[in-house]
């Protein structure tokens, strides 16, 4: 039986580890407060500096304006709620039908190419303007006219053409090696889609899924553009009323805190992949 | 003739860009016979096996599996696989899914055994080839022995009526190789039909009823094993054996 004693070296070099470690942190705070000091600094001793202050900084003009630009956000969190699933169901659906080899599918391919070639084209904003107000003009029976669902239809076509390119790149990613062991054990094209290149290629491509998403999130506020009252018309509601842009800052203070959270999510995922694939 | 055969090739051709890589291949194997395939890398072994798999598309000639013949184009591939279990160097295991789940896969998915049957035979197979420890494991925590015997079960578990092994050892130390050969060895006694092929001579001289050497897409000669290492007829083989001596792994 073998047993261990740390040996006093292997105690010296802990030692000298831990104090390093100690040394780097309190290092990274001094020059994070030194760096904020002079930002502050610098900022509030520029000329202009006092009417920035009083019309982007307004206490009383937050506080009047975070009731209705937080009930208009709400707006916008259903729009991404609603959205996300379906061009997650869109984008899969174009990417799949990109794969199929069969001369069959030859129309269906070529429209998947021409949907991702067009609506990645398109700027979302124009793609917001032309459904929100084309398709009621259409007078179509059945078609919507209410313009929070016109705008997740515009949102859900732009997004879904990047993420059905993402999703595209997941499974052309997943080696042919894997295809050959499945195919070759009898399992059809779709079986092998579905147990075997799907599960690997989705789990690759999520960090930019949840990148195209955070994207989304602050997009959802072009709707505005076609009568939505969201978050950001509501600031500019309050902004018109006040001639004080603070309303603004509360806009952007909420997107801030919706996205941060999806970006630290995002960049735990890259790194746990990344330890992974190390290991 | 044919009827008896499990696999019978006749005059197979098969090339990539103008280059030929098979030249007119002919080869028998009988029921429970293993045969092995040596030769050079490059001499087109591993493309003889992808083509009885089906999957590379064969240029000219046929290939009869249990009489009918597979190298129709309106014969459905995934119904000759079925038939049909194949190993690759690289294991190829799925390394999403755990040990017991790349084993059951295709038996619950293309052959429509209930659940707890797969999981059963399968764990039965794993016992008998001293994994059953590993059942719940990922790939990846396997060692590369483990992996290719995971990957040889994978293959039997659908009860194939012929096996293909290609270059199964050739990704993995010498010390692993002992423990995938000692598997390869089990099938042959329990009567699994095979072509294998290999660069391991003495185990192929160990296992093999009848031994072909390929050289350059050509089969160059074929006997049994005893014949092929001590009295090899053509010069080529001679030369090949003499070299393959040299460097030390027979």
């Amino acid at each position: 039986m073998v047993s261990y004693v740390k040996s006093e070296r292997q105690a010296e070099r802990e030692k000298i580890r831990k104090s390093r470690t100690l040394r780097s942190a309190s290092t990274a705070t001094i020059s994070t407060i030194i760096f904020l000091v002079l930002v502050v600094y610098v900022v509030t001793n520029a000329p202009g500096w006092q009417r920035v202050e009083e019309t982007f900084f307004s206490w009383e003009n937050f506080t009047k304006a975070l009731p209705d630009v937080a009930e208009g956000f709400l707006i916008n969190i259903k729009i991404f709620m609603i959205a996300e699933p379906l061009i997650l169901i869109v984008g899969l659906l174009v990417a799949l039908v990109r794969g199929l080899k069969s001369p069959v599918f030859f129309p269906l391919r070529a429209l998947a190419i021409a949907y991702t070639d067009l609506f990645r084209g398109v700027p979302t904003l124009l793609l917001v303007l032309l459904i929100g107000f084309g398709l009621p003009a259409l007078n179509l029976q059945g078609a919507p006219n209410d313009p929070v669902t016109l705008g997740i239809i515009a949102l859900t076509l732009s997004y879904g053409a990047y993420v059905a390119e993402v999703f595209r790149s997941g499974i052309e990613s997943v080696h042919p090696s894997q295809v050959a062991a499945a195919r070759s054990l009898g399992l059809p094209y779709g079986k092998t889609m579905r147990f075997v290149v799907l599960p690997q290629a989705v789990r690759r491509v999520i960090p930019p899924l949840l990148n195209d998403f955070v994207a989304l999130q602050k997009e959802t506020s072009l709707v505005a553009t076609i009568g939505v009252i969201e978050a950001v018309r509501q600031a500019q509601i309050h902004v018109a009323k006040t001639f004080n842009y603070t309303p603004y800052l509360v806009a952007a203070l909420l997107f801030v805190l919706l996205t941060i959270p999806m970006a630290r999510f995002t960049d735990y995922l890259a790194a746990r992949s990344q330890r992974r694939r190390g290991a | 003739m044919t009827e008896l055969n499990v696999l019978t090739i006749e005059g197979l051709w098969k090339g990539y860009r103008g280059r030929h890589v098979l030249k007119g291949i002919d080869l028998e194997v009988a029921p429970h016979e293993v045969v092995c395939l040596i030769g050079a890398s490059g001499s087109g072994k591993s493309t003889l096996l992808r083509c009885v798999n089906l999957l590379e598309e064969v240029d000219d000639g046929t290939i009869h599996l249990e009489g009918a013949e597979i190298t129709d184009p309106r014969v459905n591939a995934d119904d000759v696989r079925k038939r049909l279990g194949i190993v690759f160097q690289a294991f190829n295991l799925f390394p999403h899914m755990s040990v017991l789940d790349n084993i059951t896969l295709a038996p619950r998915q293309v052959h429509r055994v209930p659940r707890a049957q797969a999981e059963r035979s399968a764990r039965d197979l794993l016992e008998r080839f001293g994994l059953g420890d590993r059942a719940g494991a990922y790939p990846d925590q396997l060692s590369g022995g483990q992996q290719q015997r995971v990957a040889i079960i994978r293959a039997v578990a659908t009860q194939p009526k012929l096996l293909l092994l290609d270059e199964v050892t050739s990704a993995l130390d010498p010390e692993l190789v002992v423990e995938v050969l000692g598997v390869i060895k089990e099938l042959k006694n329990a009567g699994m039909t095979m072509i294998m092929t290999t660069h391991e001579m003495s185990f192929c001289r160990e296992i093999a009823d009848t031994v072909c050497f390929l050289d350059n897409g050509v089969l160059i000669e074929k006997g049994p094993p005893a014949q092929i290492f001590t009295d090899p007829q053509e010069a080529r083989t001679r030369e090949f054996l003499r070299s393959v001596m040299e460097s030390g792994r027979f």
